[in-house]
């Protein structure tokens, strides 16, 4: 197979004179192991090569063709020559900026090999899991689970000069573990660089405390009750936020951000932040746009990314530009970043010091499906999962019914009682999508409970 | 059947790695390469704002040994990957056998040796020059924003062909092509007095069919086109809905959301088994209630086929081998049937698969998918208008838009694209914010009213999410439009 940096460099060298042409390949090593109590229902180990090509014709029109597969010379060609056609379809939309200019020296490890993970990378894991599985069946409980380990190796090249390349390993843990008498679930998720750094041991822990919270179950009403969120739960709801927080949606009025920008959402000084050097949540350190979208451009392809603070100390302070929207609007470029953290001002008690805090109010354990139902408020439907438990004079007392909630992340900012340490934190339901997080545990008021789900 | 794809080299590839595979002892082993092609278009007001042309090919291997299994993927389509595939797959087998518990089950299934089959389309897509399929799309757009109640439109189309290659160690080796399209089209408005706005969403769905659907074939895109300026109107004008219980009739382009996630997604075997509880969740339906579980009424029958004519999951052969079906899942209000693999067969003592297993890709596993899953209607003559006329007071929903349910597939919730009020039997004014919310059995118990099989439409998903690592599907779904009797309803727009 032709080495990744080589296919850069042929297809920038098969560029049309007078186009700019960026070329991103992402070689990606995968290995996963899934599980239903002593039994692995699948398990695998991918390796693949996914090449991206980028035309910007003079006339401000751009074509984007992506070939997935171990291209020879020839298909390099024509992939260029495809998205070179269609960057000159009839009718193309004007306006793509030009690519970004070579402002750094090509990266040190640009002809190094692909980053790789061999096939037993979860060996141990399964092993681990395994022992875990039949000491949690010799206590009448059953361990389901799924772990993945993931490097990917980004290269992105452009006509203008840049040979950028970064790196991103991913290891992710999601555990469910099931009683049966009573009957309780709960959940427990993790994400790290490397298996090596998975802690077992307290995600197992952690499984069993709240299966141990459920022995005893009372019936929820529906009504307002104070939440405690963990991390996760706080994850889901702000990568929802921020997925909405496109400017061109806003500037549009099809979004709940429209006309916000420099309003006070959260009486809390609470800061919603990106930095692709966030420890624990390291990302892509510049755009990688394999295609445009409302909030991406491709002609942003290289651009240098940096810390950027989304909402600041409780005021809405950025929306996501690309180059051309931001110049649109006379605003600073902030482009859209890999992960995304919130905090407090920094002197937060833990959840344990929360509960212990709690008069009456739930914990939660994660959230499910949670989707759209009105954009312009940001107004979301979902669920909570695997567990919700009743917490009464600064005691975990039972579980009650997971139920159905409707609520506006953007309402929920300004009902936040107190905010606790930030932490890595799994997102449950997006795992799968990119955006890394670590958030805090949110104390919520008037969280709406309003119907019993399973 | 694409030549570039047939001039792979399959043959050699799969006896590459069957070979290695063999070497190996494994118990069972199977080759796939799968390309898939995927155009798609994006025009703004018009204009031509994004297009991207996507073609992934990869080569599978999966085998199984006495203790576990293997499944391993490489883009590089070679021998030398093909047999290194198989290396790393049973490579992957071992690491996994601490996690032997229920053995390796795989039911049997006859050999179909050098199988073909090519879904049923007219024009293939990607035959069609790009300005053609711009062209279609603008004269759509041109046509909504002459509108005056018309400010900006979105029209997309996306294409995709897969060309899906197969092979064993018993002998089956199948090629296949399936063609499906997805035009949608999306219109914002602006209330002229209060500035609020609003957005509405076509109803056509996606379909295995190709360029011709656009054309008309299939669905009548001129007469939805024409009909949606006045349609968003009436959602800019519509009042909020009084929460409570309703009789609702639901139109089959959102009866058809709610048939996929409370029975298509609630009868796959591997959710009852607990296969999926980490992520996409359970069922309450489980086998030991086959025969006698009251999923709905007596109206209520559903089945399952991976057969039907221009539906997305139909196939000639599943992705491990199984030749295409059809079955009940539910027969007049009993539950009766579940979606099962190879592999999953056994849980309801099966000796055959019923041909579910399904990846998105080479690079994905196979897994149990959800076939065309369609709601039978009503033998008697029954119009939309006479499920309305037997309303006195109720909602008229249309369209599908906002969907979630609970990992049990039991609390659900839905809204529509638009939404009528219903008084004395005839639609009155459109409605603002309507929410259905409801538990699966006690929706489908309420089952009160079936069109006939003049009102049966075909809507479907086609990038509905399972497995881990996810992975999307597509599939279909026939439905009539139908009346519930007393459904809970929210108003999830504001003030009433």
């Amino acid at each position: 197979m032709i080495p990744a940096h080589e296919v850069v460099e042929r297809a920038l060298a098969a560029a049309r004179p007078g186009d700019g042409t960026a070329v991103v390949v992402d070689e990606v090593v995968h290995a996963h192991l899934r599980w239903a109590g002593d039994t692995a229902t699948r398990a695998g180990h991918v390796v693949e090569r996914r090449v991206h090509v980028v035309v910007l014709t003079p006339a401000g029109t751009a074509g984007v063709v992506s070939g997935g597969g171990a291209l020879d010379a020839s298909g390099v060609r024509d992939l260029v020559a495809s998205a070179s056609a269609a960057a000159r379809r009839p009718e193309a939309e004007g306006g793509a900026g030009p690519l970004v200019p070579a402002d750094r020296p090509e990266a040190p490890d640009w002809r190094e090999p692909a980053a790789d993970a061999p096939p037993h990378a979860l060996a141990e894991t399964a092993a681990e899991v395994a022992e875990a599985a039949r000491d949690f069946a010799r206590r009448g409980r059953v361990l389901h689970g799924y772990a993945e380990h993931e490097v990917r190796t980004t290269l992105l090249g452009t006509t203008t000069g840049l040979r950028l390349r970064h790196v991103q390993p991913r290891t992710l843990l999601d555990l469910t573990a099931r009683a049966a008498d009573p009957p309780a679930s709960s959940w427990a998720g993790a994400e790290v660089d490397s298996p090596a750094e998975l802690d077992l041991p307290a995600v197992l822990a952690s499984l069993e405390r709240r299966l141990d919270w459920s022995a005893r179950r009372l019936d929820l009403t529906p009504g307002r009750y104070e939440v405690l969120l963990p991390p996760s739960c706080t994850a889901d709801l702000m990568r929802q936020l921020y997925w909405s927080a496109g400017a061109r949606d806003a500037e549009d009025g099809r979004s709940a951000f429209a006309g916000r920008l420099g309003d006070r959402l959260s009486s809390r000084a609470l800061t919603l932040r990106s930095d692709p050097t966030a420890p624990g949540v390291a990302c892509d350190p510049f755009v990688v746009a394999r295609t445009s979208g409302a909030d991406t451009s491709v002609s942003d392809n290289g651009l240098s990314l940096g810390p950027t603070s989304w909402i600041t100390d409780g005021v809405l302070t950025a929306l996501v530009h690309t180059r051309a929207s931001a110049e649109n609007a006379g605003a600073p470029v902030t482009p859209r970043v890999g992960n995304l953290v919130l905090q407090g001002r920094g002197d937060e008690p833990s959840l344990s010091e929360m509960i212990a805090t709690t008069r009456h109010g739930l914990l939660l354990t994660s959230l499910w499906y949670l989707r759209d139902v009105d954009p312009r408020t940001l107004l979301l439907t979902g669920l909570t999962r695997d567990g919700v438990h009743l917490v009464r004079d600064g005691e975990v007392v039972a579980a009650v019914d997971d139920f159905r909630f409707n609520e506006s992340p953007l309402h929920l900012l300004d009902r936040v009682l107190e905010v606790g340490p930030t932490s890595v934190t799994l997102a449950r339901e997006w795992d799968d999508e990119r955006t890394r997080t670590a958030m805090p545990p949110l104390r919520i008021a008037d969280f709406a409970a309003v119907g019993r789900a399973a | 059947m694409d030549q570039a794809f047939l001039a792979l080299p399959l043959r050699r590839l799969a006896d590459a790695a069957l070979d290695r595979a063999r070497r190996f002892g494994a118990r069972h082993a199977a080759v796939q390469v799968v390309r898939t092609r995927r155009g798609q278009l994006l025009l703004r007001d018009g204009s031509t704002a994004a297009a991207a042309e996507t073609e992934r090919t990869a080569l599978s291997v999966r085998l199984t040994t006495a203790r576990g299994r293997g499944f391993a993927a490489t883009s590089e389509l070679t021998a030398e990957a093909a047999a290194d595939a198989a290396n790393r797959a049973w490579a992957v087998a071992r690491a996994c056998e601490p996690l032997s518990g229920d053995g390796v089950p795989f039911a049997d299934e006859p050999v179909h040796t050098d199988a073909t089959w090519r879904s049923a389309y007219e024009i293939n897509p990607f035959d069609v020059p790009e300005p053609e399929r711009a062209a279609v799309l603008g004269g759509w757009s041109r046509n909504l924003l002459a509108s005056p109640h018309v400010s900006s439109v979105l029209a997309k189309c996306t294409a995709v062909q897969e060309n899906r290659f197969y092979a064993d160690l018993a002998g089956t080796t199948t090629t296949q092509q399936r063609v499906r399209v997805h035009p949608q089209v999306l219109v914002t408005g602006v209330h002229p007095r209060t500035g609020v706005v609003e957005t509405l969403r076509s109803l056509g769905p996606p379909v295995a069919r190709g360029w011709e659907y656009l054309g008309g074939t299939g669905w009548d895109w001129a007469d939805e086109i024409a009909a949606m300026p006045e349609h968003l109107a009436e959602k800019l004008r519509a009042r909020p809905v009084e929460p409570g219980s309703h009789d609702l009739v639901v139109d089959a382009s959102n009866l058809w959301l709610t048939v996929h996630e409370t029975v298509g997604h609630a009868t796959e075997l591997d959710r009852a088994l607990g296969h999926e509880i980490s992520y996409a969740g359970t069922t309450f339906a489980t086998p030991d209630q086959l025969g006698h579980l009251r999923y709905g009424s007596e109206l209520m029958t559903v089945t399952a086929d991976r057969t039907a004519p221009h539906g997305m999951a139909t196939t000639g052969f599943d992705d491990e081998g199984v030749a295409a079906q059809s079955w009940p899942l539910v027969e007049n209000g009993v539950l009766t049937g579940f979606q099962f693999d190879r592999s999953t067969a056994w849980a309801v003592g099966a000796s055959r698969s019923n041909g579910c297993a399904f990846a998105e890709s080479s690079s994905h596993p196979p897994l149990p998918r959800m076939p065309n899953v369609s709601l039978q209607p009503s033998a008697t003559p029954c119009r939309v208008e006479d499920l309305i006329g037997g309303v006195e007071d109720g909602v008229y929903l249309v369209g599908s838009a906002s969907w979630s349910i609970d990992s049990r597939r039991e609390n659900f919730q839905f809204t529509a694209q638009r939404c009528h009020r219903i008084r004395s039997g005839r639609l009155a004014e459109p409605l603002s914010g309507v929410a259905y919310q409801s538990s699966t059995t006690d929706f489908w118990n309420a089952l009160a009213g079936l069109g006939d099989a003049s009102t049966v439409t075909s809507f479907g998903a086609d990038f509905c999410g399972k497995g881990r690592p996810a992975q999307a599907a597509a599939a279909s779904h026939a439905v009539p439009p139908a009346l519930f009797r007393g459904v809970p309803v929210l108003n999830v727009g504001g003030a009433a």
